[in-house]
């Protein structure tokens, strides 16, 4: 697989680790006052979608960037691919 | 002999050659096959699972029976197919499957019981009684099935790995490839054109004139340009086995098979091509037509036929019979006819027979007889039975296009009704186009035509322009499409040879209600042999579908996974095995460690030493007792640089740093450690290591050896996804800075010996303070007064390249002091006797609770796993960390044993705990273990019991303080 790094061009996915679902950069409030249902459901709920998925990966062996990698289930298409930075912060630096 | 005149073999020159220990001769250009066949050889193996004798069927890659075992010794390889392995001077070659003779082999008994060996037998025999499974059913079955033998000893042979990149690559030399890449290549494109064969042309080679000049001179011009051209690469002996995601194809070549022995080279390479366009230039696989008593030794392939008359100048008999249902026959017919061959009888299933020069029947095949080879067919029509005498049978049943590579990703291949014939479908790897016989455009003309045309559209998707070149005039005779799928009979028909299923096992299948495709394979073992069913699939597919009255294209289709043939596990491990079976990582003081003559351990990636045996130690234990005991009593030296350090700074490093450990770090004091905690997001311990403050913006903290790439990544995580607005910058300097711990009552001598002017007493610099520093007389240093061992200890850090040095120095300036070095073995035991967690303890099933380290966990602020750590369910759990010494001085503990109160009752149910480390303390004289125990700390003083059923020892052991020495901790304070 190849995965278009957003600073470094196509890059082997072989540089890059995998974590999963990009919906972990949307951590909960550890003080509020529901922290416990939020955590459950943000470490054990996943969407397992067959289909498109917005996911992150590490390049690890490269810059270390988190990338957000929009890719589809199905055919493994890659649509897309940000640093996760700026998927977090809401736009290109 | 049954050579032929003319062929592309090198008959100049004659390579000498054993089959079975007797020696026959062939010439450079001969396969096995094709020399056996010059030899009068036409059996050549067993069959799987009835042994009946077989010979070779087909010209390519395809051969489902012509499998041996190819050279002797650690070279010995099992399952070669004969009609691919390109003969050499001295090749070694053994049939297989056999026990005996190959011309008797006593396993065919299990051709006079195959009605017990039918299809699904495995499932339905050898059910009961549950106990012979392992120990009679399934040894015997091991031992009758497979096929060649494993020599068993290393593979004395190199492997490589490479890496290619392409705009085009082209998969398969014959007429459509050869167009494809001269289309491509002319146009300046990176290009690559790779074939499995030793000689390009593919099916060209096996035709007799199938362009207007001699096939030899076109290629041979062909090759003279792509020679010329430095933007095509021409890969010969070379399989794309497999299509991967966004242009990835897996690629072996054959560097030296084709030699006795590889010399200087390696045996074969591993290529990665990665390419943005393919085409698919696979050609296509003869069908066969299955009747009654169809697999002797001398049916094969009409195709095969030819190739071998054409190509190789050799017949397997001479005299041959042909059956077809199409004009392919009588061509195999005329083209052996025309280099003398005689022609017993070309049998016609076509109501509407041709005239013919030679004798042509309209019927059908219908029996066989010969017990090693064929000696006559039985030929049927209208009712009416004649044998006709033969020693070969060529069947023409039509082609099936290569389409496997096609379907390696989700695309299925399609039922076309009016080629009759599966093709490509859609869905398939994304820029790969099919040409040629592999599209169904099968006469030679069609495949140049095809293969130029799909070099100029994918080309065109590149932004390249490609012009069409000018093609020879070429042979355009279509094949015709009335496919024959079987002959009924009472008799057993072969459809899938290697793995012997039989139209009556796709009848039973169907029976059975096994209809399905995917159940029919796996009921009857369809397809699943080496030769991936190649011949086979598509007619049991027809005969299934043939049972069920439903169309082909309602029957289904098998999708094909990677390899496309078989590939050695050496190859795909390419050459790392041993030593570079993975990276090695050395630390700083190993080449002074080996000087020193210690002995290492591997730890994750990292040699480290584990410990340094002086004369007269008869065991490593005397090593270690030594070690340790040194430590606690003058001072030891241990390197310790493969623990994780990661340099955290910013602004905003100590509010982070709060948010990634458990405990508070931004409160810690500029010139001071901590311990840190860290807890994975569902609440478990992760990690641990200490958190020192360089300066008010600067930390330095370590993980664990294990972990040091994992919490880096992790930490890297948190920083840019969780709280990219917090001014802080991350960086590995575990590689950067040797760290060497020096532990014990004379510690603070020996460090005050090489620190360059700093005040090391104990108001100067208390337990947990750390000081950028130099020493030596000017060498940049860190220092930090913690400690693993219990003892009065530092970590020293100085640039990498010093750290060996600075091993060798701190040793001899510390030889009056008693200074040791020590190694892992030590290091362990030492924070056992502390009672010091390690990787045994944070194994991801522990909380902080149970460590004992739960009031670490702060609540007033939110860290990673903080808010899981509080579940009622980790709360609940009742076991922690206690220090565990045997009843008996003399019995040891194991680590691993499960604990159980005196006479409990020894199951899931009444387990107490397990322990986690264990080893002998020389501090105490006995074995000591740390393990979790329920309501550990209650239970000081009390006698439980460790049980370790795998050895059967039930061990009486005592309940302590984890820690063994000194438990207030005034040594390492003072």
């Amino acid at each position: 697989m190849l995965i278009p790094h957003p600073l470094l061009g196509l890059r082997d996915a072989s540089e890059f680790t995998y974590l999963g679902d990009a919906a972990l950069l949307d951590r909960p409030d550890g003080m509020a006052p529901d922290a416990a249902a939020r955590f459950h459901d943000y470490v054990h709920l996943r969407d397992n979608p067959a289909g498109l998925h917005r996911e992150l990966w590490f390049h690890e062996q490269g810059d270390r960037s988190w990338l957000v990698v929009t890719r589809n289930t199905l055919t493994h298409e890659i649509l897309g691919a940000e640093l996760a930075r700026d998927v977090k912060t809401g736009g290109a630096a | 002999m049954s050579r032929l005149t003319g062929g592309l073999i090198d008959r100049s020159a004659a390579l000498s050659f054993t089959f079975d220990g007797r020696t026959y001769q062939g010439h450079p250009g001969d396969t096995l096959a094709s020399a056996l066949l010059a030899n009068d050889v036409r059996l050549m193996g067993r069959s799987f699972k009835y042994h009946r004798p077989r010979g070779v069927f087909s010209a390519g890659s395809e051969e489902p029976n012509a499998l041996v075992q190819l050279r002797r010794g650690a070279r010995q390889e099992p399952n070669t197919r004969a009609t691919v392995a390109e003969l050499f001077d001295g090749l070694h070659a053994t049939s297989q499957n056999r026990v005996g003779t190959l011309a008797f082999d006593l396993m065919a008994v299990n051709d006079l019981v195959a009605p017990v060996l039918a299809a699904g037998f495995y499932y339905k025999t050898f059910m009961w009684p549950r106990a012979f499974w392992e120990k009679l059913y399934e040894p015997v079955i091991r031992r009758a099935a497979g096929l060649g033998r494993l020599s068993q000893l290393p593979d004395p042979d190199a492997y490589d790995t490479g890496f290619l990149h392409a705009d085009l690559l082209v998969i398969g030399g014959g007429a459509a490839g050869l167009a494809a890449a001269l289309t491509a290549a002319r146009s300046g494109a990176r290009v690559i054109l790779a074939d499995e064969d030793f000689r390009l042309g593919g099916r060209l080679l096996a035709e007799r004139d199938p362009l207007e000049m001699p096939v030899p001179d076109w290629i041979a011009a062909l090759e003279a340009e792509f020679a010329s051209l430095p933007n095509l690469r021409v890969m010969r002996r070379t399989t794309i086995w497999g299509t991967f995601d966004h242009g990835v194809h897996g690629a072996v070549e054959r560097v030296s098979d084709h030699l006795a022995d590889p010399g200087g080279r390696v045996r074969q390479t591993l290529w990665r091509i990665t390419a943005k366009r393919t085409i698919l230039a696979s050609g296509a696989t003869e069908r066969h037509i299955p009747f009654a008593d169809n697999d002797r030794p001398g049916i094969m392939l009409s195709g095969a036929l030819r190739a071998y008359a054409n190509r190789w100048a050799v017949t397997p008999a001479a005299h041959v019979a042909i059956f077809t249902n199409s004009e392919e026959g009588h061509r195999t017919a005329r083209d052996l006819a025309a280099k003398g061959v005689g022609i017993a009888a070309v049998i016609d299933a076509r109501p509407d027979v041709p005239k013919t020069e030679y004798r042509t029947l309209h019927g059908h095949v219908t029996g066989s007889r010969g017990r090693l080879g064929l000696r006559s067919v039985q030929v049927t029509a209208a009712g009416r039975h004649e044998w006709v005498d033969c020693g070969a049978l060529g069947v023409a049943g039509g082609w099936n296009p290569n389409i496997q590579i096609a379907s390696h990703h989700r695309g299925r291949p399609v039922w076309d009704e009016a080629a009759q014939t599966f093709l490509a479908g859609p869905g398939g790897p994304v820029g790969l186009t099919v040409a040629g016989a592999a599209a169904g455009q099968g006469s030679t003309a069609q495949a140049l035509a095809s293969g130029a045309r799909a070099a100029v559209a994918a080309l065109a998707d590149l932004g390249i322009a490609a012009q069409l070149p000018a093609l020879p005039v070429a042979e355009d005779q279509a094949p015709d499409a009335t496919p024959l799928w079987h002959v009924p009979g009472k008799g057993r028909a072969w459809v899938d040879f290697q793995n012997d299923v039989t139209v009556k096992d796709i009848a039973l299948a169907h029976q059975e209600n096994m209809r399905p495709v995917e159940h029919l394979k796996r009921w009857t073992t369809l397809g699943m042999a080496t030769d991936q069913g190649k011949t086979a699939n598509v007619t049991a597919i027809a005969v299934m579908s043939e049972l069920t009255g439903q169309p082909i294209a309602a029957t289904g289709t098998t999708v094909f996974r990677p390899p496309y043939t078989p590939v050695a596990l050496s190859v795909l491990g390419g050459g790392d095995t041993g030593p570079q079976f993975r990276p090695r990582r050395l630390t700083p003081t190993h080449s002074w460690a080996e000087a020193q003559g210690a002995a290492f351990t591997e730890v994750g990636p990292w040699m480290r030493a584990q410990y340094f045996p002086r004369p007269g130690e008869a065991t490593w234990r005397d090593s270690v007792d030594r070690e340790v005991l040194a430590v606690r009593a003058g001072v030891g030296v241990c390197d310790v640089t493969t623990l994780g350090k990661i340099d955290v700074q910013g602004a905003d490093a100590g509010a982070f740093l709060d948010r990634v450990y458990a405990n508070a770090m931004a409160s810690l004091k500029v010139g001071m450690v901590r311990y840190g905690l860290m807890l994975r997001e569902d609440g478990f311990v992760w990690d641990d290591g200490t958190c020192a403050r360089l300066a008010e913006t600067q930390y330095v903290v370590t993980t664990t050896t294990a972990n040091a790439g994992t919490i880096y990544r992790h930490m890297e995580f948190c920083r840019q996804c969780l709280w990219p607005d917090l001014d802080v910058q991350l960086i590995s300097t575990t590689d950067a800075w040797a760290q060497l711990a020096v532990a014990g009552p004379r510690a603070r001598d020996l460090m005050s010996r090489i620190v360059d002017g700093v005040d090391l007493s104990n108001a100067g610099f208390p337990f947990m303070a750390c000081a950028s520093l130099t020493v030596c007389g000017g060498l940049r240093a860190r220092l930090f007064r913690i400690s693993f061992s219990g003892e009065l200890a530092y970590e020293i850090a100085v640039p990498a390249r010093h750290g060996a040095a600075l091993m060798a120095r701190l040793v001899e300036a510390g030889a009056d002091l008693g200074a040791t070095p020590y190694g892992t073995e030590a290091l362990g035991v030492l924070r056992i006797e502390k009672g010091h967690a390690a990787g045994n303890e944070l194994n991801g099933q522990t909380t902080a609770q149970m460590l004992g380290l739960g009031r670490m966990v702060n609540p007033k602020k939110d860290s990673i796993g903080a808010v899981m750590s509080r579940r009622a369910g980790m709360v609940a759990d009742r076991r922690v960390l206690v220090g565990l010494v045997p009843v008996d001085p003399a019995h040891s503990v194991v680590a691993g044993s499960h604990l159980f109160a005196e006479g409990a009752v020894q199951d899931t149910d009444h387990d107490q705990g397990w322990i986690t480390s264990a080893c002998h303390s020389p501090h105490l004289g006995s074995a000591i273990g740390l393990g979790f125990l329920e309501d550990g700390a209650a239970r000081m003083g009390e006698v439980i019991i460790a049980a370790n059923p795998l050895q059967g020892q039930q061990t009486a052991l005592r309940v302590t303080s984890p820690h063994f020495i000194d438990p207030d901790g005034g040594r390492l304070r003072d």
